[in-house]
């Protein structure tokens, strides 16, 4: 009898899964379960070019149609209840069982909900899936008010994207800074003046405390007692993975759902990639979730591997990247635990400029605003571990090549 | 239309068909080609779908500032070397040849 291999989630993962499993030598059906109705299509856009319209949605799919009919996988619109591992079965919502030899979960990440009087009201959004970006894009109305609740790199997306299309937008963060979380306070700053420059009201230290309207938003009243006027507010304050079905079937939730080197799971019949994992990182050493195109890509090719029984670490570097007006930003790895930050170029000019965080003179991360080459550069240095002396970083007569250790 | 061989590091070959307007990296993508990760989906972000072209390159242009910025430490850079997100596939590259590199990074 045929085996049969079924992927639960249309995603980043899902999309590379598919072409390596039939690299690996994957014979057997694939049958991927997904409550989306589109074949697995490109997010990062969805808050950039897609909100802005510069790309449609026949632009977004990752892969055509034709493709998956070629690899002979199959998409099943359907919401898995759950996994019964020890039947090595699943149940569906429209009360369908079916059978597995092996599982993928790649199952996401779906945003965090605020908490806040009046967040029912219309024209409130999050932004995560096509279906928000549309229902963002119809509540656009040039001129108006805009409110965008969060301060990381969606809200400030979003807020650029926005701005393109003519609305006026104010960004409410909590902390005391945009993209806290992050980035260095340098580099918050410079985010800071860029948006404000473009016309952005950014407030910090101040969070949304109600949304006020009768069937529509209409105002949002702040902590600081602060009212501001609003046809659409969109909030961005971060994602939760979907583990629910891993922890329900019993397998190791860390942050998500735990996998080891190979993404597998305690189940030697279950794999999962993606945003909904958690892994320990090869070049950090420590368990990290990550919410990351590459890192979904790499996981996936990985998770193809174990289920065809063979072997492949997943051992690349974390990256990132975000598009805000003329700005591109490419992030290298990851800041967490830095003691020193170094700039190269005048982050207080809109030309661009590398900041480099180092822990005892390792590059641990980079960000890099319209410096490709500086974020190539890093991209390697962070993964061979490299000190490099932050004098030698910071000074631009050197040239970005010979920064690379010989 | 016209046809691309995608060579991988190991030599194995992959010729398909292109129709004009599309980029290199998509029909990549389209035809599952191994090799070409193409992270950002062809925003010129990544630097992982880096190609060396050889035969009818003609139509293909000058790389911009950017991708040879991309390109400049890219391991396994050579002479032709592109970002195949770059390259809008035009029917005078029939026959045109791009050969993967080892590793994408």
């Amino acid at each position: 009898m045929t085996k049969r291999c079924i992927i639960i989630g249309a995603s980043h993962a899902t999309a590379q899964l598919i072409p390596s499993l039939r690299q690996e030598g994957w014979d057997g059906e694939i049958l991927v379960i997904s409550d989306d109705p589109n074949l697995p299509y490109h997010r990062p856009p969805l808050s950039k070019a897609y909100l802005s319209g510069e790309k449609d949605a026949a632009s977004l799919g990752i892969r055509p149609a034709a493709f998956y009919e070629k690899q002979q996988a199959e998409f099943k619109q359907g919401r898995v209840t759950s996994i019964n591992r020890q039947e090595q079965s699943l149940s569906l919502a429209s009360g369908e069982t079916l059978q597995y030899d092996k599982l993928a979960l790649c199952t996401g990440a779906r945003v965090r909900k605020a908490d806040i009087p009046g967040v029912g009201l219309g024209s409130i959004h999050y932004l995560r899936d096509m279906a928000d970006a549309e229902a963002i894009k119809s509540s656009v109305v040039a001129g108006q008010q805009a409110v965008i609740v969060g301060g990381g790199y969606i809200g400030l997306e979003t807020a650029a994207s926005l701005t393109k299309l003519g609305m006026q937008v104010t960004v409410l963060e909590m902390a005391e800074r945009v993209l806290q979380r992050v980035t260095a306070p340098e580099v918050s700053a410079f985010y800071h003046r860029v948006h404000s420059k473009q016309g952005v009201n950014v407030l910090t230290g101040v969070a949304a405390q109600s949304f006020v309207g009768t069937e529509r938003v209409e105002k949002v009243i702040c902590t600081d007692g602060r009212e501001l006027e609003a046809s659409l507010v969109v909030i961005g304050i971060g994602v939760i993975p979907n583990t629910e079905l891993a922890e329900q079937a019993g397998l190791a939730i860390e942050n998500g759902i735990k996998v080891d080197s190979y993404c597998a799971t305690d189940d030697p019949n279950i794999v999962a990639a993606g945003d909904c994992t958690s892994q320990v990182s090869k070049v950090y050493q420590r368990r990290l979730r990550l919410e990351s195109v590459p890192n979904a890509t790499e996981q996936a090719k990985t998770a193809a591997a174990t289920l065809c029984g063979q072997q492949k670490d997943c051992t690349t570097l974390p990256w990132f990247w975000s598009d805000q007006y003329n700005l591109k930003l490419q992030i290298a790895g990851l800041s967490q635990g830095y003691d020193q930050v170094v700039i190269r170029g005048d982050i207080n000019s809109d030309d661009g400029f590398a900041a480099f965080y180092l822990q005892q003179g390792k590059l641990l991360a980079a960000d890099c605003v319209n410096r490709p080459k500086e974020f190539m550069l890093s991209k390697r240095l962070i993964a061979n571990h490299a000190s490099v002396p932050a004098e030698q970083l910071a000074d631009e007569s050197i040239a970005v090549n010979e920064l690379l250790p010989k | 239309m016209g046809k691309i061989t995608f060579v991988e590091h190991d030599g194995t070959e992959h010729s398909v068909a292109f129709d004009a307007g599309e980029s290199l990296m998509q029909l990549a993508l389209d035809n599952g080609v191994p090799g070409i990760d193409a992270d950002c989906g062809g925003e010129c972000a990544c630097g992982t779908c880096h190609v060396i072209l050889e035969g009818n390159t003609g139509g293909t242009g000058q790389a911009n500032d950017e991708e040879l910025q991309m390109l400049d430490l890219t391991p396994e850079r050579e002479d032709s070397s592109r970002l195949a997100c770059q390259i809008t596939l035009s029917d005078d590259m029939d026959g045109m040849v791009a050969r993967l590199p080892e590793f994408q990074m």
